[in-house]
């Protein structure tokens, strides 16, 4: 199953002309820099952005084609705005409910009880949207589109008006609808922090036009795009729990390329994860350390070398057909005389475990 | 105290001004939805149109009602020759000037109302499956609640307050078309001071309490804003 569009919208300060297919399972990022059209894509998908011409096709939904277009409010979509869109004149229990009435029984997935307890709202419902904190209010409007049970959830930088804390405090509920709910999410963002924690699936859009898309651990790391450089570089890494260390209170987790050793995760075995190891907390060198605290050490071949500014070079490294990236100075690189093909040791100092996911 | 015509006159004020705030409510809200949200470029004629009550001196208004109302007048003529009795100096005719004379009072807070709301919780509504008349009824009519109660009102106290519109098509006939401003310049004129002073002092509570309870309702409530 997937998601085809064909749009070109022309707006006052530019033109959006795109035309993609992405698999319509999962998380899809749209990334970009502000005002490159993912708001415009997104509510041209929702059909609030009026187009004509356009070709749109959600699994075996037919929503645009030609002249033929099917009215936002029969499309089986939900949307989740950048600002907190609550029904000022309802509570927070009559927002869920505007959103479930109109859903006929026998498309209702999601029941409002499974709405509430996913985004942990019960102790609001009674409230009135003014009466909320800006974190509480985006978790009601995403509890608000799930009750629609729609075939495709789309968020517009959901987290993007709220400071460090609140994103915190909703990241969890986003990243456990993934596991929970069956629902194709596209996701509008120009954080890679989001991008990576949160994506399945990434389109990179510029100047109204997608210059590439792909699964997200390849896009992060591939070095002709922008998210592999800048100081937020990182790879995604998919790995397993293999068993956890009594004695040290440490847990294994395997990946193609080896085993990570970290601070010991109340998870059972066998269950999958998803690693993000920043470029610059992944240091090489020529022979295998052993007088070194890093317990996190792969060999690995580089792949490709590329000068970032002037005093630093991304190297991007092949840890068993695992791609990872590394952030090195442009003295240690001639020191060691870094090049292509050549094998080295990648250290990695810390690794963050993002979420759980298959 | 009321003599029997003064009564009588206030109740001709109260169901003019009731009528009057109820047709205009029902003819108003879609025209102010629509101002509220068109593009056409040629809005702004009818915009001009609507609040030309605010400025133009009531007799000019009523004076041209009665042209085109009259027995004499085209609108009368037709419907003298389809056998329909003249408007002119009748309680119907009074409705039709009172309509004219109290439009922009409703339609102009309507109409802010409904911009205040913006297009995003129409956009949001349509997202949660409302159709585009379940989204006017659910969402955009109990959001744009102050404008209502502040166009209900001004329109009502407006109407029973006016003077010339209906001096000029209406009349002064007892139970008919005879309203309380007009039984006031009757008293003043035959010197019954105490009579214009309880229909006067009457009039401005009554004016006074809708005011004030507007106000009261709508917290931010603002009369002028593209009023006077």
């Amino acid at each position: 199953m997937t998601i085809e569009a064909t749009f070109k919208i022309t707006k006052k300060d530019f033109i959006l002309d795109v035309d993609f297919s992405i698999p319509s399972k999962g998380v899809t990022a749209i990334f970009g820099p502000s005002g490159c059209g993912k708001t415009t894509l997104l509510r041209a998908i929702a059909g609030l952005e009026p187009c004509r011409g356009a070709h749109l096709k959600v699994g075996d939904m037919t929503w645009q084609k030609g002249h033929y277009c099917v009215p936002t409010h029969k499309r089986s979509l939900a949307y989740v705005f950048q600002e907190a869109s609550l029904f000022s004149h309802l509570t927070v229990k009559g927002n869920l409910q505007y959103a479930i009435k109109r859903v006929p029984l026998s498309n209702r997935k999601v029941s409002l009880e499974r709405a509430i307890e996913l985004l942990g709202i019960e102790p609001l419902l009674e409230r009135r949207a003014d009466q909320l904190s800006g974190g509480e209010r985006q978790r009601v409007a995403i509890a608000r589109a799930l009750s629609v049970s729609p075939r495709i959830l789309l968020m517009d930088e959901p987290l993007s008006a709220l400071d460090l804390t609140r994103k915190r405090e909703i990241m969890p509920y986003i990243e456990s609808l993934h596991d929970e709910l069956d629902i194709p999410v596209i996701y509008v963002s120009h954080s890679p922090d989001e991008v990576a924690r949160l994506s399945d699936h990434l389109v990179l859009l510029e100047k109204g036009r997608v210059t590439a898309q792909g699964e997200t651990g390849k896009m992060l790391t591939r070095l002709d795009l922008p998210l592999a450089h800048g100081d937020d570089a990182a790879s995604l890494i998919h790995a397993t729990v293999a068993e956890h260390d009594d004695e040290y209170n440490l847990t294994y987790l395997d990946f193609p390329g080896g085993r990570f050793t970290v601070a010991r995760k109340s998870l059972p075995i066998g269950f999958s994860v998803r690693l993000r190891v920043v470029a610059r907390d992944v240091s090489l060198t020529l022979a295998h350390q052993s007088g070194t605290s890093i317990l996190n050490i792969f060999p690995s071949t580089i792949d490709d070398i590329l000068s970032e500014g002037r005093s630093e070079k991304v190297v991007q490294l092949n840890v068993g057909g695992v791609t990872l990236l590394s952030r090195v100075t442009h003295k240690s690189a001639s020191l060691l005389k870094l090049q292509k093909g050549q094998l080295v040791y990648a250290q990695i100092k810390s690794i963050a475990l993002l979420s759980d996911k298959h | 105290m009321l003599n029997e015509s003064d009564i009588l006159a206030l109740i001709v004020t109260l169901k003019l001004a009731g009528l009057t705030t109820l047709i205009l409510l029902l003819l108003g809200t879609p025209l102010a939805w629509w101002l509220s949200r068109t593009k056409w470029r040629f809005k702004f004629i009818l915009e001009g149109v609507i609040a030309l009550p605010l400025v133009l001196p009531p007799t000019v208004l009523g004076f041209y009602l009665l042209i085109l109302l009259g027995p004499k007048g085209p609108l009368g003529d037709l419907m003298a020759s389809l056998g329909i009795h003249s408007l002119a100096f009748t309680f119907s005719g009074l409705v039709i000037g009172s309509v004219f004379y109290s439009m922009p009072f409703v339609i102009q807070p309507l109409q802010n109302a409904f911009t205040a709301i913006g297009r995003r919780p129409m956009e949001v509504a349509a997202t949660l499956g409302a159709s585009p008349l379940d989204r006017f009824f659910t969402v955009a009519l109990p959001l744009a609640r102050p404008g209502f109660i502040t166009a209900a009102v001004l329109g009502f106290a407006h109407t029973v307050g006016e003077f010339g519109v209906v001096l000029m098509i209406g009349g002064n006939i007892p139970g008919e078309t005879q309203v309380l401003s007009i039984a006031i310049y009757d008293h003043v004129e035959s010197l019954q001071y105490t009579q214009a002073h309880w229909l006067s002092g009457g009039l401005l509570l009554l004016s006074f309490i809708m005011l004030m309870s507007v106000y009261a309702i709508n917290g931010q409530f603002k009369v002028g804003r593209n009023d006077h």
